[in-house]
């Protein structure tokens, strides 16, 4: 196997390691519209990292981080964001990222890389980061997985059991966050959140815990990297694109196995 | 702050967008006390409930907290998403810090008279049995003080009677303070210390008197129900203007069409 392959895997099974929690929390919380307006406002991360000379990928990193904790500020203020409200931010800022990227003249910027993820060009470095963030990640996922849980059933009810609600909440927004820019990387803006909501539906019907969906989810991920990692080598597919169409092949294969009863 | 109080609140006052919701209203539990809210829709019941929790800080007034006591809450209704995986056994662990040993469980399910649910998905309950679970999880608490916001919705009239009985005995029993919500106006539990009526401010508080054994109510419920009824009677310190407002009484008191307390 090419070591192109090797890396893009890596990455890729970086990726569905925190995918697989943070979408069952997507899905769970109905929060897919809120990691699409993430990732489509992410694009101005990119116009930002290049106008200060960083990495595109910091920029994304903190453009993701801002909008999670304004977006978690207006939450909390009660005047709760539409879903137009939401739609309206993210294609606003989609575009406006699309026209500000093709104004500067003076970079060249793979926009199709960033649009539809450029796996297959991640570096041994940029594979380390994903994983260095995945360990991150997860690690503070495990350490308010109790909060992040009981929020989920019943934010009152949690926050009378002494959970701190606000907290969590602010932590999940910045998690998500995260991991929105990392797989932007791997599967591109458009197709972001599939990798968040897809592999977590799909293990939705084989789980009795919200913990075995978890797991669930990052083993559905996982598969569906590889088989759409392989696709793509075999067939000379655009790599994301195929990690999502295998995952949405996962998927409905889950919905014909029959339904665990109790 | 007497000793024996778990919760009071002064003075509360609290407006959503310029709509007054709680007008200057108070209220005390103490320990081994039932105290019932009883108003219309609308009459900013669940409002005083939550600023009675903490979880709505009010615009004016004070509310004080034995901050030892524990607390077990019942919300309204509770609406998990059917994506989240959660066995009942699982969220009336959830209520517990350390998770809780299964004979405890066991035993504040078959209290509530849902043992049979146990293993069952929380998405796949009925009303009735979600409430039963839902006082079960704040009953395992072993709390100081219990908050139910119309604890007994959606449960059938004899197990409505059943519940009001066991929450009742526990109070007295194990002298817990209840604050009680309840939008049914003439069926108050006949142990029920305290009255409190409520529209937006306090008509009147006061205590009910057990209705004698009425043989239409004997008819209707059965001696045993019946016990548990009462008809709550109480002397008005003042009278209704058509929006609500008070005006002092005069000797031809009327009540206006906001006060159906009469």
């Amino acid at each position: 196997m090419d070591e192109f392959l090797l890396r893009a895997l890596a990455a890729g099974l970086g990726l569905a390691a925190v995918a697989g929690p943070l979408g069952c929390f997507v899905v769970w919380r109905r929060m897919a519209y809120f990691g699409d307006a993430l990732a489509h406002t992410a694009l101005l991360g990119i116009v930002v990292g290049l106008l200060l000379g960083t990495s595109p990928l910091a920029g994304v990193v903190a453009v993701c981080v801002a909008v999670a904790l304004i977006l978690a500020g207006m939450r909390r203020d009660g005047r709760l964001a539409s879903d137009s409200l939401l739609g309206i931010m993210a294609h606003g800022a989609l575009a406006l990222g699309l026209v500000l990227l093709s104004a500067m003249e003076r970079v060249r910027v793979d926009l199709m890389g960033w649009l539809f993820g450029d796996i297959l060009a991640v570096s041994w470095e940029d594979a380390a980061l994903v994983w260095g963030g995945a360990v991150l990640v997860l690690g503070l996922l495990a350490a308010h997985w109790r909060c992040l849980v009981a929020m989920t059933v019943d934010e009152d009810l949690a926050r009378v059991e002494g959970h701190d609600v606000g907290r969590g909440r602010l932590v999940l927004m910045l998690l998500v966050a995260l991991s929105v820019a990392a797989a932007m990387k791997v599967v591109g803006v458009m197709l972001v959140t599939a990798m968040l909501v897809i592999p977590a539906a799909g293990a939705r019907r084989l789980a009795r815990t919200p913990e075995q969906m978890a797991g669930g989810a990052v083993l559905a991920g996982a598969l569906a990297v590889s088989l759409g990692l392989g696709g793509s080598w075999h067939y000379d597919t655009p790599s994301g694109p195929s990690i999502v169409v295998a995952a949405v092949g996962l998927f409905i294969a889950s919905r014909l196995m029959p339904f665990r009863s109790a | 702050m007497s000793p024996d109080d778990l919760v009071r609140l002064t003075g509360v006052s609290v407006a959503f967008r310029g709509h007054a919701v709680l007008d200057g209203v108070g209220l005390r539990v103490g320990r081994g006390r039932i105290v019932t809210v009883v108003g219309p829709n609308g009459a900013g019941k669940s409002t005083l409930i939550k600023v009675a929790l903490g979880l709505i800080v009010p615009d004016r007034g004070t509310v004080e907290r034995d901050p030892a006591a524990v607390i077990g809450y019942v919300p309204q209704r509770l609406s998990i998403d059917r994506t989240l995986p959660l066995s009942v056994r699982r969220f009336l662990a959830m209520a517990l810090p350390g998770g809780g040993d299964g004979r405890n469980l066991e035993e504040s399910l078959d209290l509530v008279g849902a043992g049979h649910v146990m293993a069952r998905q929380m998405a796949d309950l009925s009303g009735g049995e979600a409430q039963r679970v839902l006082l079960a999880r704040a009953l395992v608490r072993r709390p100081d003080l219990l908050v139910l916001d119309e604890p007994v919705g959606g449960v059938d009239m004899a197990g409505q009677a059943e519940l009001y009985d066991l929450i009742a005995g526990r109070a007295h029993d194990q002298g817990i303070g209840v604050l009680m919500v309840s939008h049914d106006l003439h069926v108050v539990m006949a142990a029920t210390d305290e009255v409190v009526c409520l529209n937006r401010h306090v008509c009147c508080a006061g205590h009910p008197e057990t209705v004698s054994r009425h043989p239409e109510y004997l008819a209707l419920f059965g001696p045993r129900v019946a016990d548990s009824l009462a008809i709550y009677t109480h002397a008005h310190d003042h009278g209704h203007l058509a929006d609500g407002s008070v005006r002092p009484l005069d000797p031809g008191h009327v009540h206006g069409p906001e006060c159906r307390h009469g």
